[in-house]
């Protein structure tokens, strides 16, 4: 499916790549784009950065985007290799990608342009409401493997999870099973099921009383449950949402970014600055994403 | 006025048949030799002994390609046991009952089974199939091991019914007319005479189906769950499980090149060739020794 999309997305680009163009030859001869932006990364984003580059380009005619996903890895090597002005990861940059980029002579810049509340959904049937972070954390560890433990009906639990490249799957394994611990090494026990597709997911929550998953808010439909999360029982159970997510009471949220090679100048920093402007962010709220404060 | 030579002509046109011929073999070697090239690497940086462990999740290192193989072997074994009755069945059905004009209905439909992307299939299965077993069986999910092999089944059915039809069309028709003069029952012909006669063609038809059904990718990664587990019994049949060939599609697309994770994928490209050429090797060996004994019978 993955792939499919993927296609998809390709095609979308080209669209969206040549139609403006065409557009502008009929329209006006000499106006024809004079900047051309690259912009490739994170699946989890794509949706989300298709939409800016459709809508800046509306307004500014002289300008022309293209929009690849392929995965946060594959966005930051591009940027390292030159082949992209603007990465989009759904993760921070690591270390070693740092330090290659130091080696090919720059200095990648950092720049938070929406947040991502990761929501934690079950089947609408099932009757629990609300779990603790160390509660999911056990769950996926094969440590809780029945919802009678918590408080649900006599059902084995099925984990969900994306594929062990997304950089959701990441945060999820550092955030949720790893409880933010750096030290703790474990994973998601070898029972999740790893599913290709962000579809998926919500396929299989929606038809199996006995699953649990998790996915970015953007993602998650009204035929799953969203459960309420806390990081501890003293605390109160919070759904995610905009407003929960951007004063902290949700306790998985994470920042989406980009990345430009050093600082940005002329169109890529133009259009860096109208993403986070409140017309971008607009944009970031239509599709599920969190706005960053301040604007 | 240009008249041209027959002989040159003859010359020239064996010539591109053999450099066509030849290139196919080149493919495969240049194939194998790239697949060596960035799988071996795994054995130095890895070591089988890493490599033949039990735990797959390669963002930590956990590099056991055990499970993976498990999971091929178990969902190729179910797959085969649904297509083969069904299959030979099918087969049987079309070429010895089925009167000339279903016949000529039932041969292009098969072909349009064959042709269908293996996409489609996944996604009625992700839509229909998966939940249906869920609820049926009272499985904990659907996404299992026997869900995949279901679709498989459906995939290798058509490779299955077309060679084993092919060889039981190739059975004289003077046999079937011989046992029929001596008083046998359609079902008696049929078990007792043609099939054993095309019974070298149809065992070529099962292993091509085999290797049809081991080498299938996205049906199989869109139901089977993706889980790498261990075997625990019987019960894993209805369990998820992971394939190689799902494991190789959904992680080659974000790997870093030349990383140790990368290596392993080749390297599990190249177990995935050695399986198919053993199948392929014996479904040759298989109709090889076949014609050389119908050849001794006939002599």
């Amino acid at each position: 499916m993955e792939i499919v999309t993927r296609k998809i997305l390709v095609a979308l680009t080209l669209i969206l790549v040549l139609l403006p163009a065409c557009a502008k030859r009929d329209a006006n001869s000499n106006n024809s784009p004079s900047k051309t932006i690259t912009n490739t990364g994170s699946d989890t984003m794509v949706n989300l950065a298709l939409a800016w580059a459709e809508q800046y380009q509306k307004e500014h005619t002289d300008v022309l985007i293209s929009v690849t996903g392929g995965g946060s890895g594959t966005g930051i090597n591009s940027l390292l290799s030159g082949t992209t002005d603007i990465a989009n990861a759904s993760r921070a940059m690591k270390d070693e990608e740092k330090a290659t980029a130091e080696k090919n002579g720059f200095k990648p810049q950092e720049f938070v342009i929406a947040k991502d509340a990761i929501a934690v959904i079950v089947n609408p049937k099932n009757p629990v409401k609300d779990l603790t972070l160390e509660q999911i954390s056990k769950i996926y560890k094969c440590e809780i493997n029945n919802w009678a433990e918590l408080g649900g009906e006599d059902r084995p639990i099925v984990r969900l999870s994306r594929e062990s490249n997304s950089g959701t799957h990441v945060y999820f394994l550092e955030t949720v099973v790893r409880l933010g611990d750096k030290k703790d090494k474990s994973i998601f026990c070898p029972k999740t099921l790893l599913l290709p597709s962000s579809e998926g997911i919500i396929a299989e929550v929606r038809d199996n009383p006995n699953a649990i998953g998790y996915d970015g808010l953007g993602y998650i439909t009204e035929e799953v449950k969203v459960l309420g999360l806390a990081k501890e029982l003293s605390q109160p159970f919070v759904l995610p949402s905009e407003s929960t997510a951007n004063d902290g009471t949700y306790p998985i949220s994470r920042n989406l970014f980009m990345y430009t090679r050093g600082e940005p100048t002329g169109a890529i920093a133009d259009y860096l600055q109208w993403i986070i402007s409140p017309e971008g962010q607009a944009i970031v709220s239509n599709l599920g994403f969190v706005p960053i404060k301040g604007n | 006025m240009f008249k041209p030579n027959p002989i040159r002509t003859d010359r020239n046109v064996t010539y591109i048949i053999k450099i066509a011929g030849y290139s196919s073999i080149l493919f495969l070697a240049l194939i194998f030799f790239f697949l060596l090239q960035n799988g071996i690497p795994a054995l130095k940086e890895t070591g089988l002994a890493k490599l033949f462990q039990s735990t797959w999740y390669p963002t930590e290192a956990y590099f056991g390609i055990l499970p993976l193989l498990f999971g091929s072997l178990l969902v190729t074994f179910l797959a085969i046991l649904i297509a083969l009755p069904f299959g030979v069945g099918t087969a049987v059905f079309i070429s010895e009952i089925a009167p000339r004009a279903m016949k000529e209905i039932l041969k292009p439909l098969v072909e349009i089974l064959a042709g269908m992307p293996s996409v489609v299939l996944g996604f009625i299965g992700i839509v229909v199939v998966v939940p249906y077993m869920q609820r049926t069986l009272n499985l904990p999910t659907g996404q299992a091991a026997i869900t995949g092999a279901i679709l498989l089944g459906l995939i290798a059915i058509p490779t299955v019914v077309s060679i084993a039809e092919d060889a039981l069309n190739a059975v004289p028709q003077s046999y079937r007319q011989a046992a029929l003069a001596m008083g046998a029952t359609r079902w008696q012909t049929i078990w007792g005479i043609t099939v054993p006669a095309a019974k070298t063609g149809i065992l070529t038809a099962i292993m091509l189906g085999i290797g049809r059904t081991l080498g299938e990718t996205m049906a199989v990664m869109m139901v089977t769950g993706n889980a790498a587990v261990m075997p625990e019994g019987l019960q894993s049949i209805f369990m998820p499980v992971r394939t190689m060939t799902a494991t190789i599609a959904s992680e080659m697309g974000e790997v870093a090149k030349g990383s140790a994770h990368y290596a392993v994928l080749f390297f599990i490209g190249i177990v995935l060739f050695i399986f198919s050429l053993i199948i392929n090797i014996l479904a040759s060996w298989v109709s090889t020794r076949g014609r050389k004994r119908s050849e001794r019978i006939l002599s």
